[in-house]
């Protein structure tokens, strides 16, 4: 079994992605993560203007055997979550790097996401 | 200790499952996705590989005293090709292990030996009975040692590791066995059973199952295992659907819905009273009915809930005022109903269906309301 890893990503060991675009970094959940979770039915995620901080917790996604925490990739305020997936969980497993996305972050420094693995090294991680 | 392999844990593997421990047994939890199993068994035919289920083999001239006094239900009444649900109870009436009991053809030895061709005049009465994953030992020497202490004439096999077990379950699963072999199981009603040639293969052949729908579980010779698999052929499925399955037929999970030393609990609590016989003698039998007469104070319910999230076994289930006054044991979201669903145990007051309780889903109170079970229609 083969996962998609894209390369522009920023991936934490725990499975999260991260794409920067002009300083606000969207976040989900990689292919991989999507596939061990299997269905995924509920997603819990914080509301637009709350401050996280790289490597706190923001939601909770749950497939029908598990409950997984997310943490955030890295610290600002959330400008935006995907409501879509309150009605549309499946989106998670369908296109966990396109439509099944979570929220973004303006972030307070961008240069936290360098600390995150590289396409390459999450590919090993999951290897 | 190393997991106890089914007989097809490779034939699983190539079809490319993921694979779970369950009660010892390194079982497939999941074929293609839980939400697509559970839709074949709702609306077509699934397969499950159950082989981790115990088969426990019982014969002799005292084989049906020794079943009637170690299971809750009148085995008495079960001839030839009858079964029945049944639990396993200590002294104090309270729940070691659910089972089915199943009535052999008298003095049949398969999968060793042929079987005859039914019910033997003279012969010795002789059933199979099928604990819970992981139980078959302790099982088995439990009735050894009742045996012994009651001098009875009976001979006790543990034969989990000579048979497999498939559950072929879904609206079209009767169709779908009936098709594969030239013995009449339509014509079997909920939970008779009769053999059925297979391949070639002589499988017990029973109309019961987990799910809540129709269907048929068989039981087959470990050797023949892979043959039979393979010409059922329709949607495998794995545990994680056999568990939203259950759940939303309200069905109890041995070890969590009920568990003799973390949650233990009398068959009338656990909602099985029905498999309570106490007109027979049976160990636990002087203490249930004390709890029948008396009444209980808490009881298994089934509830939804109303809010957004998924319960899980262990939450604690509050009254709206947030005082706690039980816990999950299962819980999901329901693939059919695409719903959050439950089972718990509350006191008998807050059991009625419709009565709104809480549930606390990682430090958040949502609002819950109970249900009847099954929480779908069932067979």
């Amino acid at each position: 079994m083969s996962f998609d890893v894209p390369d522009e990503r920023r991936y934490l060991e725990s499975h999260e992605w991260a794409l920067e675009t002009d300083g606000v970094v969207r976040v989900g959940i990689s292919d991989f993560a999507q596939d061990e979770l299997g269905d995924v039915v509920f997603v819990e995620l914080p509301d637009e203007g709350d401050d996280l901080e790289q490597g706190t917790e923001f939601g909770v996604v749950e497939s029908i055997k598990a409950v997984s925490d997310l943490y955030a990739p890295v610290g600002g305020e959330v400008v935006a979550i995907n409501a879509d997936l309150f009605d549309a969980p499946e989106l998670v497993n369908e296109d966990p790097f396109g439509e099944g996305w979570m929220l973004e972050i303006e972030a307070d420094d961008p240069d936290e996401l360098e600390v995150l693995l590289t396409a390459e090294e999450y590919e090993d991680q999951i290897a | 200790m190393p997991l106890q392999t089914p007989p097809l844990r490779g034939i699983h593997d190539e079809r490319g499952a993921k694979f779970t421990e369950f009660g010892g047994w390194d079982m497939p939890v999941e074929f293609d996705s839980i939400q697509t199993e559970h839709a074949a068994v709702r609306e077509d035919v699934g397969i499950f590989d159950v082989s981790h289920m115990g088969q426990i083999h019982v014969t002799g001239p005292d084989a049906t005293e020794l079943m009637q006094r170690l299971t809750s239900n009148d085995v008495s009444r079960l001839s030839v090709g009858d079964s029945q649900y049944a639990a396993i109870t200590d002294e104090d009436g309270i729940v070691i292990d659910d089972t089915v009991v199943y009535r052999l053809p008298d003095d049949d030895e398969t999968p060793q030996e042929s079987h005859g061709d039914g019910d033997a005049a003279d012969g010795e009465p002789t059933y199979l009975f099928v604990p819970n994953a992981g139980t078959d030992e302790a099982t088995h020497e439990r009735w050894l040692s009742y045996r012994n202490e009651w001098d009875l004439e009976a001979t006790v096999d543990n034969r989990t590791d000579e048979y497999a077990m498939f559950a072929v379950q879904g609206p079209n699963a009767v169709d779908l066995v009936a098709s594969i072999t030239a013995d009449p199981v339509g014509d079997l009603e909920r939970f008779e059973a009769q053999y059925a040639t297979i391949d070639g293969v002589d499988c017990w052949t029973a109309r019961t199952g987990y799910t809540g729908e129709d269907g048929f579980e068989l039981i087959v010779p470990w050797a023949d295992a892979a043959e039979i698999w393979t010409a059922l052929d329709c949607q495998p499925c794995g545990l994680g659907a056999r568990d939203t399955l259950r759940i939303e037929a309200g069905l109890l999970l041995a070890g969590q819905d009920f568990d003799h030393e973390d949650n233990p609990r009398t068959p009338y609590e656990a909602g099985i009273g029905f498999t309570v016989a106490l007109e027979t003698e049976f160990v636990g039998r002087d203490a249930l009915a004390a709890v029948d007469a008396a009444g209980v104070d808490e009881r298994l319910v089934g509830f939804q809930l109303i809010d957004r999230g998924v319960p899980r076994h262990g939450y604690d289930i509050t009254t709206t005022e947030s005082r706690v006054i039980g816990t999950v044991t299962s819980g999901t979201m329901s693939p059919t109903l695409e719903k959050p669903i439950g089972l718990g145990y509350v006191p008998v007051e807050y059991a009625e269906p419709g009565t709104t309780l809480q549930v606390v889903v990682r430090g958040q109170s949502k609002k819950a309301r109970v249900e009847t079970t099954p929480f779908i229609d069932t067979v």
